[in-house]
């Protein structure tokens, strides 16, 4: 086994242990975390790191057979369609009327804001409709 | 090495199975699902390696199409209350087939 071999291993393996402590942090965050809004980041990003990861690291063990082949073509799918339905379920639950955590604070004084305005161009107009 | 990466990836399993089985709301067992399935192709890729045998990545790739087609589907049924048709009527909302309408669903 020469430098070369043990290197391509070792980087192997790297990959792997890697995409293991992504995909282990990821799911301990979507246990432990308080809300659905910080869940979903848990999950989909650590899932998708930790997905590309191994998949580079088995990849790497595989050699150049039709397993890597296999692999690159479930990697590149995965990625697609991992954050694809992240985003649908975070939009059902958005259209839901699902707000995330202080949103309606967000949302009042603009509300508010608009309501006063509104009132400001009521009176300039006022004055103008007797005019015409 | 590989059976540390597959006790791993099967821990990451159960604790997302607690949260699909805990979680408060529809869309906390929506999300836990499809982690479980991306959980389980990736497990199914590891264990072949794991077992000298990588044929299975066959049933991982399946597996993967699978899942996010039954996500979509899922969330699509609990949106509209039909998988089938949805297109939109005049006014902005699905049609209702008489099935539906019959046992009295509004939206």
């Amino acid at each position: 086994m020469n430098f070369f071999q043990i290197f391509v291993e070792a980087i192997s393996w790297i990959a792997i242990l890697g995409g293991c402590a992504f995909m282990l942090v990821g799911a301990i965050g979507a246990l432990r975390f308080p809300d659905f809004w910080t869940r979903i980041h848990a999950v989909s990003v650590a899932d998708s790191a930790g997905m590309l990861l191994l998949t580079l690291g088995m990849c790497i063990q595989g050699g150049f057979t039709l397993v890597t082949v296999k692999l690159i073509i479930i990697g590149v799918f995965l990625f697609i369609t991992g954050p694809t339905a992240t985003h649908a379920v975070a939009n059902a639950a958005m259209v839901s009327g699902f707000l995330p955590k202080g949103a309606d604070e967000f949302r009042k004084p603009k509300i508010a804001h608009d309501a006063k305005t509104r009132k400001l161009k009521a009176k300039k107009k006022s004055p103008l409709k007797g005019g015409l | 090495m590989f059976s540390l990466a597959t006790l791993a990836l099967f821990l990451g399993m159960c604790i997302v199975l607690a949260r699909l089985y805990a979680g408060p709301t529809l869309y906390d067992r929506v999300l836990a699902g499809n982690a479980f399935g991306t959980y389980t192709v990736l497990f199914i890729g590891v264990l072949g390696f794991l077992t000298g045998r990588p044929d299975f990545l066959d049933i991982a790739l399946l597996y993967a199409l699978i899942n996010f087609v039954g996500t979509i589907a899922v969330l699509k049924y609990f949106r509209y209350r039909a998988i089938g048709d949805t297109s939109p009527s005049p006014k902005g909302k699905p049609v209702l087939h008489g099935n539906l309408k019959d046992q009295g669903y509004k939206h």
